[in-house]
């Protein structure tokens, strides 16, 4: 009897997830005891940071797409297919292509972040963000033709990707206009929906007195209720009307509806135990990135850690011993304090971060691992 | 079961949440509401205590109460 391991999503956690295991269970795999398979509904893998420098001139989307064909080892079973029901009873899953339902004795869900612009009248059509391609190519458009005026970063809802990046592209988008001598001319303002400018405290800190060093406008407890496109203004929930001349937003995120839908999560995220990664509400299902509601970021690297936790716990299985990994929460972020300098935080469950000072080694440190990233992917790195 | 007599609109579970998770759940349970509702939120983070007060008077929502339990508090927010 073939053991079914069935990974839904091939992002970072699905694929390095995939890789890991196509190694780890390569004898199991090949002696035909146990079968992998990765769904994903896209044929390419994302590499979502890419975006933050398509406005910038600086990266096309095309360079943060790559064949999961060209990725994804051959042990595993690529399916470019959509997951559309999913039965924790029956344990089994339906998908768009497929006429039958397929078993499965291990499931993992990494299906990732979707958009959710339309919560807040307006956003959608006022609004532009650099969390898509097209979003980021749209306001590449537009940045790059701005001379002169009032940008406004407003983050609209948490969670959200990558919560450095709202930093990373107040401070980028200050020293870029600096860097061109166009920075008198242009007002750099950053808004955040609690009283401080980033989600943890620790980096708040560190970040809120470079803000007014650089002179960026903060603006704390601010919640966008609708956006006037006609009167260029976010009105807010605090009774607060932001005037804006290029408006750029990190719109609210929502998981898929599948896990709602399934019963393991609200707003697509799955409720899982935050050290194992087991799903709560149904036996031989794992979440892992974004997917899984641990709290802590919604980052590429701990989709990353995560995935070689959840493969050590599933080979564990497979071979009936103990599963004794766990993820302790860790997280690794690079975050630019400019075009040409970044800092670095590290931190997990226990361990708060500590912004490392801003240098130009960070900042080319960030500009290699992007490159490198394909690595990841593959498993190799 | 509550203490209160207050009757919520919604209720929000937060707990295992962490900062500022719970707040961000109130935010986006107050939004989808009409005025004069009532949000209940579950929290079993301490911050929350002086979170939600806090957007509460920046928004100018009120905060009619908040119970502790054992393990959580629940706080009553009604939409201005």
């Amino acid at each position: 009897m073939t053991e079914h391991v069935a990974i839904v999503g091939a992002g970072t956690g699905g694929t390095v997830l995939a890789n890991d295991l196509a190694d780890r269970l390569e004898r199991e795999i090949d002696a035909g005891d146990v079968q992998v398979t990765l769904y994903n509904d896209d044929p390419d893998h994302v590499y979502k940071p890419v975006w933050l420098y398509v406005p910038f001139g600086l990266r096309e989307p095309e360079d943060g797409r790559r064949a999961l064909s060209e990725l994804v080892d051959d042990r595993i079973d690529l399916r470019i297919d959509r997951i559309t029901e999913i039965d924790t009873d029956a344990k089994e899953l339906r998908t768009r292509d497929g006429a039958e339902p397929v078993q499965y004795d291990h499931l993992v869900l990494a299906t990732g972040s979707t958009l959710d612009p339309e919560i807040v009248p307006g956003l959608a059509e006022a609004g532009h963000n650099f969390y898509s391609e097209d979003g980021a190519e749209a306001l590449r458009e537009d940045l790059l033709a701005f001379e002169e005026g009032r940008v406004v970063l407003s983050v609209v809802g948490t969670p959200h990707m990558c919560p450095a990046a709202p930093l990373e592209f107040a401070f980028m988008v200050d020293d870029w206009f600096r860097e061109r001598g166009m920075r008198d001319d242009v007002e750099v303002v950053y808004t955040y929906p609690i009283q401080r400018v980033h989600g943890n405290p620790h980096i708040a800190e560190w970040a809120e007195p470079i803000m007014h060093e650089r002179d960026i406008e903060v603006q704390t407890f601010t919640n966008a209720e609708e956006i006037d496109p006609d009167a260029q203004a976010i009105e807010t929930m605090e009774g607060d009307s932001i005037d804006y001349d290029l408006l750029v937003t990190i719109p609210p995120h929502a998981g898929v509806d599948l896990i709602s839908e399934a019963g393991l999560g609200d707003s697509g995220w799955v409720d899982v135990d935050q050290h194992t990664l087991e799903a709560t509400d149904a036996d031989d299902v794992y979440a892992l990135g974004d997917t899984a509601d641990t709290g802590v970021p919604k980052a590429g690297s701990v989709a990353h850690y995560q995935a070689g936790v959840v493969a050590q716990r599933i080979a564990s299985d497979v071979r009936g011993r103990p599963a004794t990994a766990t993820y302790d929460g860790k997280t690794l972020c690079f975050i630019e304090t400019g075009m040409d300098e970044a800092s670095f935080v590290e931190f997990d469950y226990e361990n708060p971060p500590s912004p490392a000072p801003p240098s130009t080694a960070l900042h080319w440190s960030k500009l290699s691992y992007n490159e490198s990233y394909w690595l990841t992917a593959r498993g190799l790195l | 079961m509550p203490a209160t007599d207050i009757d919520p609109a919604k209720t929000v579970d937060s707990r295992g949440a962490s900062c500022p998770g719970p707040l961000m759940d109130l935010i986006g349970a107050i939004r989808g509401l009409d005025s004069g509702a009532i949000v209940r939120l579950l929290s079993d983070n301490e911050q929350s205590l002086t979170d939600v007060p806090e957007w509460a008077e920046e928004s100018g929502n009120e905060v009619l109460e908040i119970e502790e339990t054992e393990d959580h508090y629940a706080l009553y927010v009604q939409k201005a």
